[in-house]
């Protein structure tokens, strides 16, 4: 490894030195040639410059590298496509010198399959020249896009989607207000999200089981949470499958084969892949959909769950959402990658990029995903593009770190529910008067949830201690023979809407 | 990870030698209809254990590092020829990777059994067992559980394994309340232990001492049976001082009681057996008969297990107690090689603690 390392530094000085325009062709990425404002890092220097002025803090290691020998000589310079190794080529001499063109016609038995040989020294580059493009069907208006492969979509399905999209969305802004009025003691929304959400939960079927980050409660409206439901969670009362255990938005529902939510990030994609497995070996028509931000791929679980389901030939899905920011901590930040989508290569998943803020094409690949792990048996990435409108949460001022202007321009130009909604009153499928009856419906519907779960009382003492073991054991059971007695002595320090 | 250095037999250790019906308190039916029990090393128990656990549930998988081909103590021999490679099957080198995707497997009902190749390589895997394999259940409100599943580990010294091939962790996950924690000391009671463990509706951490596994021989009934979790066991009776331990370690604390009672002590020896949730009233009833009380194990003093019992006991036996609470342990440094001998809770300690707790 140490040789290693001492000579790919002496790549990329001798590539310098040689001034060849190879990181300015190879870092597309991280210059700010597009015109929308998505959060990649336009403002850092691009990274070859950081590398060479911020690499040597010691000049131990500034002479160890000039003590190298180097040629300046341009004779039989290799040029590999793309990086040059001067250093290696004079100093050794280059292969194509040694080796007969037989030689090169040999395949190495390797597994996984034949390895060529090549007399080219080449460095694979560290990303494309062009960024994987992203898959789209509707523009920012919300017109079909020429030449578009269109799944059928049933008015039905259209106007279920839309409809839950705005729930969503009504359900966010009541919940968002009532922990700022002090009525929830946490929340956090959705905005900017909610095709993502909705779109690719209407492309599952209620069989596959869902393994959720946090900010996917979408799946679950989708698939018939109550709008009570969701309130008695946030309110950890008595109707909260969760028993109050849980801080505010940890849902989950076994009914609805949706895994209860941890706050841990990537937790649950390995957990995925011994779902997945499971399904396949029950020979199941359904596959694990496993749901993560940008910052969670960063997480160890989040390497562990793709290579496992990789090798393990598991049927997950695996949507990354990739709204441009952990809490404050942009993807410049995060990764040097070109986002999520080319990381599923590396693992032998095949991937794909989605424009997040278009409903049916989150649809159309959510499909054709799921279609490919069941029938293959197979896992597949998905990364859709996206922008978390909201604060992180409830606890975040994200103006702190972000422009408003940014947030403005996801809110309005790229909201996936107005586009969305163009498309499908375009179809005659939805009309405004349809609109305000929603909302107004949801409204109602949210407000009157907040009054029945702020009355339910919470869970009773015995839940503390129960479900931590499948029987109680003995020391739980005498701390709440103590703790029973406590409540009763000095009532005055304990809540007193938890009953006894 | 691992790289299955194990050498066996380079210093040889006294081996337990109690035989399958002398031990008292015996509470399942091993005994009871004379059952075909032939001697087996404890590697070979544990074999059988999984052989029977496949069997029995077609639900039941095995996996980890290098267990396709039978492991690198060779525990998982024969496995995958005889259920297949869908069932009993390598991963990755991935700790995390191995105990998330047994719980995914295990939250759809089934029995995942999973193998780390060493304790010491367990803590790539702590978050998912901390904070996803024990609040699996409490956070759902019962409504997932990943009960089924049964994270197997060799733990503790072998002679020659130094800072990673060595540790003994079990304190760290005695602190982790949803998790059960299990250690064997001899062959048959790690089968016996080994199918509770698998088939509790908890998950359990499972460590295997290691330097056991070829070295302690017993006999081992060939049947399917089962021991139950939570219940310690009084392996020698005595009336002077109480003696706690688990795993390995009961060996050297059964050759100090042996060499106690040649200078007229009476030691009365406990297995723990599972750590959490512990067997208290064994413990308490045995230190209100002798009124002093000795723990030892391998892990570093400090923070160990050793101190979550002397606490307990006190609390209960305060005034029945004749002299502090004795702990003979690891030191409080990392496990190292060279000076293995000199870490190690060694028989004389033992025995040195105890006579100055008798004569305190």
């Amino acid at each position: 490894m140490a040789l290693w390392f001492t000579r790919s530094r002496t790549v990329v000085l001798q590539s310098l030195k040689q001034k060849h325009a190879f990181w300015a062709a190879t870092t597309p990425l991280r210059s700010s040639s597009s015109t929308v404002p998505f959060p990649c890092n336009s403002s850092s220097s691009s990274p070859n410059l950081f590398w060479v002025n911020g690499r040597f803090k010691s000049t131990l290691a500034m002479n160890q590298l000039d003590s190298l020998p180097f040629s300046d000589s341009d004779d039989e310079q290799c040029f590999l496509g793309g990086v040059v190794n001067q250093r290696l080529c004079n100093s050794f001499y280059c292969p194509v010198k040694i080796y007969s063109s037989v030689a090169l016609k040999q395949a190495l038995d390797f597994p996984g399959g034949k390895v060529t040989y090549t007399s080219e020294m080449t460095f694979i580059p560290e990303s494309q020249e062009k960024r994987v493009p992203c898959y789209r069907v509707l523009d920012d208006n919300g017109d079909l896009l020429i030449g578009s492969h269109l799944h059928q979509m049933s008015k039905e399905v259209a106007r279920k989607i839309y409809n839950s999209m705005v729930t969503l969305q009504v359900m966010d802004t009541i919940f968002y207000e009532a922990q700022r009025q002090g009525r929830l003691s946490f929340y956090l929304t959705s905005s900017g999200e909610e095709a993502i959400n909705i779109a690719s939960a209407a492309a599952l079927t209620p069989d596959d089981v869902i393994l959720a980050q946090y900010r996917e409660p979408g799946v679950l409206l989708w698939r018939g949470f109550t709008l009570q439901e969701f309130t008695d969670q946030l309110y950890g009362n008595k109707g909260d499958y969760g028993k109050g255990r849980q801080m505010a938005i940890h849902y989950g529902s076994k009914k609805l084969n949706y895994v209860t939510i941890s706050s841990p990030l990537a937790t649950q994609l390995p957990q995925a892949v011994g779902i997945a497995y499971s399904l396949k070996m029950d020979k199941k028509d359904a596959c694990a959909v496993a749901y993560t931000g940008d910052g969670a791929t960063s997480e160890g679980d989040f390497h562990a769950g793709l290579n496992f389901a990789a090798v393990l030939e598991a049927p997950v899905v695996f949507i990354c959402r990739n709204n441009g920011w952990a809490i404050s901590t942009n993807i410049s930040e995060q990764f040097r990658s070109d986002g999520i989508v080319v990381k599923g290569q590396a693992y032998g998943i095949r991937s794909i990029r989605v424009d997040g803020n278009d409903a049916l094409a989150v649809y159309n690949a959510i499909s054709a995903a799921r279609e490919m792990a069941i029938t293959e048996q197979r896992p597949i990435l998905v990364e859709a593009l996206t922008y978390r409108v909201g604060h992180h949460s409830t606890s975040d001022d994200s103006t702190k770190y972000r422009p408003l202007e940014e947030i403005e321009y996801w809110k309005t130009t790229r909201n996936p529910v107005n586009r969305f909604r163009n498309w499908i009153v375009r179809n005659g499928w939805w009309s405004d008067k349809e609109e305000t009856e929603l909302r107004s419906s949801v409204k109602k519907q949210v407000m009157h949830t907040i009054q029945v779960g702020e009355k339910t009382e919470k869970p009773p003492v015995a839940d503390l201690f129960s479900d931590v073991y499948d029987v109680t054991p003995s020391n739980l059971r005498e701390q709440e023979k103590q703790l029973r007695e406590d409540m009763i002595k000095y009532p005055q320090d304990y809540p007193s809407d938890v009953p006894l | 990870m691992g790289t299955g250095l194990m050498r066996f037999g380079r210093r040889m250790r006294w081996v337990p030698s109690v035989s399958v019906c002398n031990i008292r308190q015996f509470s399942t039916s091993v005994c009871d209809n004379n059952p075909p029990a032939k001697s087996f090393n404890l590697y070979t128990a544990i074999n059988q254990a999984l052989h029977i656990a496949l069997e029995t549930d077609p639900r039941a998988y095995v996996f980890g590092e290098d267990v396709g081909f039978g492991g690198v103590f060779r525990c998982t021999t024969g496995l995958a020829d005889r259920f297949g490679k869908t069932r009993v099957f390598n991963t990755p080198l991935c700790e995390q990777g191995i105990v998330g995707f047994a719980i995914g497997l295990a939250a759809m009902g089934n029995r995942a059994i999973a193998e780390i190749q060493f304790a010491d390589y367990i803590f790539p895997a702590f978050d998912q067992l901390v904070n996803e394999a024990a609040k699996f259940r409490y956070r759902s409100g019962n409504q997932f559980n990943c009960g089924g599943l049964t994270v197997r580990a060799p733990y503790g010294a072998v002679g020659h394994g130094a800072l990673y091939h060595s540790q003994s962790p079990e304190a760290f996950f005695c602190h982790v309340p949803g998790l059960k924690v299990v250690i064997p000391r001899s062959p048959r009671e790690a089968k016996g232990l080994l199918l509770s463990s698998i088939r509790d509706p908890n998950p359990v951490v499972f460590f295997e001492p290691k330097w056991l596994y070829r070295l302690s021989v017993e006999e081992v009934p060939e049947h399917d049976y089962m021991l139950p979790l939570s219940e310690a066991q009084v392996i020698r009776e005595g009336s002077d001082i109480t003696l706690v331990g688990w795993g390995a370690q009961l060996s050297i604390m059964e050759q100090a009681c042996i060499d106690a009672e040649k200078e007229g002590i009476s030691c009365e020896l406990i297995d723990l057996k599972t750590l959490i949730p512990w067997d208290k009233e064994t413990v308490e009833a045995s230190v209100r008969k002798t009124g002093r009380l000795l723990i030892s194990h391998e892990a570093p003093v400090t923070g160990g297990f050793g101190a979550e019992i002397a606490a307990s006991i006190v609390e209960r036996c305060f005034l029945r107690l004749e002299a502090p609470v004795a702990r003979v342990c690891g030191l409080d440094t990392p496990f190292p090689l060279v000076f293995e001998p000199l870490y190690m809770p060694t028989k004389n300690k033992v025995l040195d603690s105890i006579k100055s707790t008798v004569n305190y």
